[in-house]
């Protein structure tokens, strides 16, 4: 589980090859895949509000994203991420019906580091477990995206009071003095649910990164990702750290949760599954390559591939489910970059090759006997 | 409700729900005593019961009953080619295990639902017509007592999958074959130095691991969901990758781990028609069977550790 750093080159590498597996994919069956990725991109950029579901869909992987990357970073395999996004959500949206006379000012803050605060326990549970009992944190938050969806469901269903719900399944939307959605932001994208929210994700890739690359804290964390024993000698306590770490990483899926529920949904209702945005996250986070800049290139293609998608179609009859197709084998290359670096360096020895032939030619027109031995040496 | 038919209802959908998670968590363990870590088996599984549910609408009219058992090894042999995927990203092309399984998971139920709307022209199947059902196996359900408690009114692939399980055992414990795949599991450089093709063996690892997961999700299709949607494999894979680890990567212990998951999960199911759990609150049984498991995981078994070499890379010195 090591974090390769990719370079931007193989990013990009992975998406032209990934694009083009989806438009084979799309002519094997009968589909015309120049139309169909005009379709792609019409409903990601074709209007305003377009963009603005992009940027709505982009807000939430970021933050998970990051939370994968960080419990990477400690050693951590964190598929939690949808379960500690969806106490969050659930958190957020409960506290913030239940108060509906506070006001904004107090409200938002609070509702934010609530729904955090409720994805950094259901992170640092797991995290806890495994520093003092060393059991298996990929168990535990699989255990614990179950036990928090049925929780969330049950909690929608029986616990919460009639006032606040709108039917069996959803509560009601929330109040103005909750709601991250910003007056110009909504008029700017004619009606899209963006939010706020995409400030908050943004801010977030400049604090994770100065507390991972600027603080002790952050030291720490890495250190004992790269090595527990060497950390442990090192003074550090690995079990703080390991607790701290994925804490931080279920926080930033709480956030996520939160501003899906008070910036994109507005309410919250009954879930079939965990939400999407913790697996579509580490999907973000593996394409970003662990940087944090990446993690927002990454995010941005994978919303423009997920919101284009909804629209193929309508006017290109290609199923949407061909962009998760597209999504998947971008990753896969960038798993396997070592082909495209392969692929890369044969290239470059070609080329060097010929610059060598050149040169080689060059030299035996002045009349060099190394010609030879420069053969000999390939 | 007598004693014995409740025993009975018990242990029959103990039995239907643990079967696809002792295929598919074993086939985890093959995979991992090679040295690949598998976040894919939800994957396989997923194109497992794909593949069943479309072989079974197909073929329904002319094979009848046989056709789930067939349907079966259709969920094989798609599974094992899906599961080269895996193979070739990880042992060929060394790419993160995490990353590669992550990717399987993500395109299999993208490419099921795509090839279902390309086949039917919507996002789900019609329910299949020949299913597993309940049957008896002839001979042993004769036994009195114990006979009509396991072998009456069963379910076929259980029975099936316990007999892999014992069989794994075997091959991973007893064979050359187990014994090598072990070792490239744990040490792949000494089993290169002794002559052991490491990639070849770790192939296999990967392939037998698509085979089972195809099995096991041919075996939810065809006998608990009875169609193929995007919502027929969640999360079953990932119960089977816990039970792989809780089993701690032996097919026996694997075994037992899915059997505890599949008893509590269907105490979750049936806990309405039983006397003493009707009572309880059904978010208590829902939640059950994973809190258990983090308590049995936490205080019975503590430290697990995986196959030395599992999820390492090895690139061979040119």
């Amino acid at each position: 589980m090591t974090t390769q750093k990719n370079s931007f080159s193989v990013a990009l590498f992975s998406v032209l090859f990934g694009l083009i597996i989806g438009a084979i994919i799309m002519l094997v069956f009968g589909y015309n895949p120049i139309s169909g990725y005009m379709a792609l991109l019409g409903s990601a950029f074709g209007s305003m509000q377009d963009i603005g579901g992009v940027l709505t869909q982009m807000t939430p992987l970021i933050l998970t994203a990051l939370g994968f990357t960080v419990a990477q970073t400690a050693g951590f395999f964190n598929i939690g991420l949808s379960g500690q996004a969806l106490a969050g959500w659930v958190g957020a949206v409960w506290y913030s019906l239940s108060f509906p006379n506070m006001p904004v000012y107090l409200m938002i803050p609070s509702a934010l580091i609530i729904g955090a605060g409720l994805g950094a326990l259901a992170g640092a549970i797991p995290g806890w477990l495994r520093a003092q009992f060393g059991a298996s944190e990929v168990i535990v938050t699989i255990m614990m995206n179950y036990i928090l969806l049925f929780l969330g469901n049950n909690i929608l269903q029986n616990t919460m009071s009639k006032g606040i719900k709108e039917s069996a399944e959803t509560t009601k939307q929330v109040g103005a003095n909750a709601s991250l959605q910003m007056k110009w932001l909504t008029d700017l994208t004619q009606g899209s649910s963006i939010s706020a929210g995409i400030f908050i994700s943004l801010i977030m890739i400049i604090v994770v990164w100065f507390i991972m690359t600027k603080t002790t804290l952050g030291f720490e964390i890495r250190a004992v990702g790269l090595n527990t024993d060497a950390a442990k000698y090192a003074g550090m306590s690995t079990k703080r750290n390991a607790v701290v770490a994925m804490a931080i990483s279920g926080g930033l899926a709480g956030l996520a949760g939160t501003i899906e529920g008070l910036g994109n949904y507005l309410n919250f209702f009954t879930q079939n599954g965990s939400p999407a945005i913790g697996f579509d996250g580490m999907a973000v986070a593996l394409l970003g390559g662990g940087s944090y800049l990446g993690i927002l290139g990454a995010a941005a293609i994978l919303s423009v591939l997920k919101i284009g998608g909804l629209g193929m179609p309508m006017s290109s009859g290609v199923p949407f489910e061909l962009v998760d197709i597209v999504t998947a084998s971008i990753i896969f290359f960038v798993g396997a970059s070592y082909l495209i670096k392969l692929m890369q360096a044969r290239i470059k020895a070609m080329d060097d090759k010929a610059a060598q032939t050149t040169e080689a030619k060059k030299l035996s027109n002045v009349g060099s006997a190394s010609d030879s031995n420069q053969k000999g040496g390939e | 409700m007598s004693l014995m038919a409740m025993l009975a209802l018990i242990i029959s959908s103990t039995l239907v729900y643990s079967a696809p998670l002792i295929f598919t968590s074993i086939g985890g363990t093959f995979s991992e005593r090679a040295g690949v870590v598998n976040v894919g088996l939800e994957g396989f599984m997923g194109m497992g019961a794909f593949a069943s549910v479309v072989f079974n609408l197909t073929f329904a009219d002319t094979l009848g009953a046989a056709t789930p058992w067939l349907g079966l090894l259709a969920g094989a042999i798609v599974g094992l080619l899906f599961s080269l995927l895996h193979a070739v990203a990880t042992v060929t092309l060394r790419a993160d295990h995490i990353i590669s399984g992550t990717v399987i998971n993500l395109m299999a139920p993208a490419l099921g639902v795509f090839l279902i709307k390309v086949l039917y022209g919507k996002g789900q199947t019609a329910p299949i017509a020949q299913d597993f059902g309940y049957a008896s196996v002839p001979g042993l359900s004769k036994i009195p007592l114990f006979g009509q408690l396991f072998f009456e009114k069963t379910s076929g692939p259980a029975w099936l999958a316990i007999l892999v399980a014992i069989i794994s055992w075997y091959i991973i414990f007893k064979t050359k074959f187990g014994l090598r795949l072990r070792s490239v599991g744990e040490n792949p450089q000494a089993a290169d130095t002794l002559g052991l093709n490491v990639a070849r063996l770790r192939y296999s690892g990967v392939m037998i691991s698509g085979l089972l997961g195809g099995v096991g999700g041919a075996v939810v299709a065809q006998s608990i969901s009875l169609n193929y949607s995007a919502s027929t494999i969640v999360g079953q894979g990932f119960m089977a990758m816990a039970a792989m680890i809780f089993g701690r990567w032996n097919p026996i212990g694997a075994l037992f781990a899915s059997l505890f998951f599949g008893l509590s999960q269907s105490l979750a199911v049936i806990g309405a028609q039983l006397p003493g759990l009707n009572n309880v609150p059904s978010i208590w049984l829902q939640i059950a069977p994973y809190i258990l498991t983090i308590i049995v995981l936490v205080f019975f078994f503590g430290k697990t550790r995986a196959p030395k070499a599992d999820g390492v890379n090895y690139i061979k010195a040119a």
